[in-house]
């Protein structure tokens, strides 16, 4: 089963402007042939003002194919043409709240509509010229066609190029397998032979916003210390001992020290950390380390 | 099914554990967790577990030897070392010979094997999924290393006739090996007199637990394993054995054999009466596949102009668990490449659902079924392009003809 977003299975289940439109005077019909989902979107432009007055969908296909169209009609009513032409699909993924990588193209075929029937609106022909592929690289959701068509206009020869080019590759590295192939492939075309001896990097998600160490410990401890307060109302206290990495240690004391609440309190200063930090953070009691420390140092 | 929610007919993707099966296998995880190839009484027990449930496994395939079986850790082991020995024990020979309609656990080996440079012949079917046996008989010759055709299909249930196929190929000298992942328990199988070499089965399908299966093989063929070490089932799989799993699967195949004539009354009276409700009360639906000649449990109904991820939503939402050939549901490119092999148009190939039942389904589960589906259909319908008011459009694939991707 998909890990649908909530949004998206609201809009799967009541979706938001189903059918055609009256009197319509602009459609698009679009299919993607991965799929094989179709989507038609009728238009009911004001003339005057060129402004979206009502939008209609009819869509062959998946849940994520029919929340896309759903979202995508509630995006562009009272839009003029101009603005909603910069509805890209990661907008109308985003407006859903995200869409696995397997089925982004259906945000696509969603946007794919919009231009058709903007086309069609204004007498012009609209020609696709978006080629789709089968997908290779979840982690980054990049499909075949992109990658060969890389490979081939950048003449990249391994993997690492297509990583550096792409991104795709870049993250689990469960498609080498199929990125070498493509890279084969091509290669061949050329005349030239593989060589997959190096390995390869992963490719380093960028960070929000690039702290130094020192700054980022005095940032977790500015944000302890405003936690401080609300605690030592309730007659307990908490004190940072230590930064690992994402991990967190922290002394309890006073009434908080092995209450109930302790749990939920840890959970609570983790909440605000990863908050503002912007990045994953365990809390953790300093005295659970001292334990695994004295149990390993006994193991051994 | 007491304990769980909901109505599940999607069997032929797995099985629920069978309680008594559970209970069996229970104490090889405790008290009785001793290694079967230990010298002594905790390893000398499990040992003898295993050594028995061999022999139901045995009984239930009718083969000569309890020797002839291999535990393996599942379908797809089973059948990646059934072809993959053939290749090996006989290097001269270069070709393969399987079908269109195959499960990806034979299919993406073979592909693979074709890139290493293997020939690979893919039996073709017609619009009901059948063979063509005059085209294989072409085919069988020296040069082919193994034939491998599945005893009964996963998604439509058809049943292909594997015992005249293994003669036909035994005839030419060509060693022949089936999946039945399918087909074990729910269709009679005597091994002993027939010519097949090998044969793969699964657990999961068969109500016991993930992860275990079987290879059968034939006394006297020539072998190479797929894994070497220990000297596990007389070396032809080394690593030591999944007892409990084992234990469950003997006693899964025991339970299978006492319950294969409920599987072809009641539970097919079950399957038939779903699908004569469903298509008399859908308008634009059929059935797929080879109605004479199919698998019990097994409904296969393309529903037209809608896609079958979206049903299955629906039908989610109201506790009814089945599967579908669409695209959509396996994040790939293409429908079934089953339905597509039997020439059902993609409008149809989309909306295929399969219903695929147990002994655990009731026909009280099949009434709500038939129910809760006509409204799920006319509501996608509505959002269709391809439907109109009360029927598809005139001419549905000229009135509504997209610029494709
Ligand atoms: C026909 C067929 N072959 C092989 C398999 C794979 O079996 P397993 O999941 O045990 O590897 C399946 C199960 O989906 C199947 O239906
Ligand atoms: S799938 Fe490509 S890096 Fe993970």
């Amino acid at each position: 089963m998909w890990d649908y977003s909530e949004t998206v299975k609201e809009h799967f289940y009541n979706p938001r402007n189903a059918g055609a439109v009256e009197d319509a005077n602009g459609v698009g019909d679009v299919g993607s042939i991965s799929c094989g989902d179709a989507l038609r979107l009728t238009l009911k432009v004001d003339p005057e003002n060129d402004v979206i007055l009502d939008a209609g969908f009819q869509t062959f296909g998946c849940g994520s194919a029919i929340a896309s169209s759903s979202a995508l009609t509630e995006m562009v009513k009272g839009k003029t043409l101009d603005e909603a032409l910069k509805i890209s699909n990661q907008d109308i993924a985003e407006f859903l709240g995200g869409l696995p990588p397997e089925k982004m193209h259906c945000s696509v075929m969603g946007r794919e509509a919009l231009q058709a029937a903007i086309a069609n609106y204004r007498g012009e022909e609209w020609v696709d010229d978006h080629e789709e592929g089968a997908l290779v690289c979840k982690c980054f959701a990049i499909d075949a066609v992109m990658i060969e068509d890389t490979v081939r206009e950048n003449s990249l020869s391994t993997v690492q190029d297509v990583i550096n080019y792409t991104k795709a590759g870049g993250g689990c590295s469960s498609c080498h397998e199929a990125i070498e192939e493509i890279l084969t492939k091509v290669l061949a075309e050329r005349g030239e032979q593989p060589d997959f001896s190096q390995p390869t990097e992963q490719v380093v998600p960028e960070k929000p916003y690039a702290m130094t160490n020192l700054q980022r410990i005095r940032r977790i401890e500015m944000i302890i210390e405003s936690i401080r307060p609300q605690l030592q109302r309730d007659k307990g206290d908490v004190e940072l001992v230590d930064v690992e990495g994402n991990t967190v240690y922290v002394n309890m004391t006073g009434a908080c020290a092995g209450c109930q609440l302790e749990m939920q309190t840890l959970g609570g200063i983790q909440q605000r950390l990863m908050e503002d930090l912007g990045e994953f953070i365990r809390v953790v009691p300093a005295k659970m380390r001292e334990q695994a420390q004295l149990a390993q140092i006994q193991g051994a | 099914m007491a304990e769980v929610e909901g109505i599940y007919l999607d069997n032929n993707a797995t099985t629920m554990v069978d309680p008594a099966i559970v209970q069996e296998m229970l104490p090889y995880f405790t008290e009785q967790f001793g290694n079967p190839s230990s010298m002594h009484n905790f390893g000398n027990k499990v040992g003898l577990a295993v050594k028995k449930a061999r022999k139901q496994v045995q009984d239930l395939l009718g083969a000569e030897f309890d020797s002839e079986i291999i535990f393996t850790s599942c379908g797809t082991e089973s059948d990646s070392t059934a072809i993959l020995s053939a290749l090996k024990a006989q290097p001269e020979r270069k070709e393969i010979i399987t079908t269109v309609v195959e499960h990806p656990a034979i299919l993406s080996l073979c592909e693979y094997l074709e890139k290493e440079g293997y020939k690979i012949h893919k039996l073709h079917v017609d619009e009901k999924g059948r063979l063509d046996l005059e085209e294989y008989e072409e085919l069988l010759d020296e040069k082919v290393a193994i034939v491998s055709v599945m005893w009964a299909n996963n998604e439509t249930g058809t049943i292909f006739p594997v015992e005249k196929m293994a003669e036909m190929a035994n005839a030419k000298g060509v060693m022949f090996h089936t999946d039945a992942v399918q087909a074990v328990g729910k269709i009679p199988i005597d091994l002993k007199n027939s010519k097949i070499d090998m044969l793969s089965l699964s657990g999961h399908k068969l109500h016991a637990p993930k992860g275990i299966g079987v290879l059968y093989l034939r006394r006297g063929v020539r072998f190479r394993p797929l894994l070497r070490g220990g000297h596990q089932e007389r070396g032809r799989r080394a690593g030591t054995e999944n007892a409990a799993s084992i234990v469950a699967l003997g006693k899964a195949t025991e339970l299978a054999g006492e319950h294969m004539p409920f599987e072809n009354t009641t539970v097919k009276a079950m399957r038939d009466r779903l699908e004569q409700g469903i298509l008399a009360a859908v308008p634009n639906c059929f059935v797929t596949g080879d109605t004479e000649n199919r698998l019990p449990n097994t409904a296969n109904i393309a529903f037209e102009y809608i896609e079958g991820e979206a049903i299955l939503m629906l039908l989610n939402k109201m506790g009814i668990a089945a599967s579908s050939g669409s695209a959509c549901t396996s994040g790939s490119l293409e429908p079934s490449h089953v339905m597509r092999a039997m020439g059902i148009p993609y409008t149809a190939a989309h909306g295929t659902i399969r219903f695929s039942f147990s002994r655990y389904n009731t026909m009280e589960e099949v009434e709500k079924v038939i129910e809760a589906v006509p409204p799920i259909v006319a509501k996608l319908r509505k959002l269709s392009p391809y439907w109109g008011e009360n029927g598809p459009v005139a001419e549905p694939e000229k009135a509504f003809a997209p610029v494709y991707a």
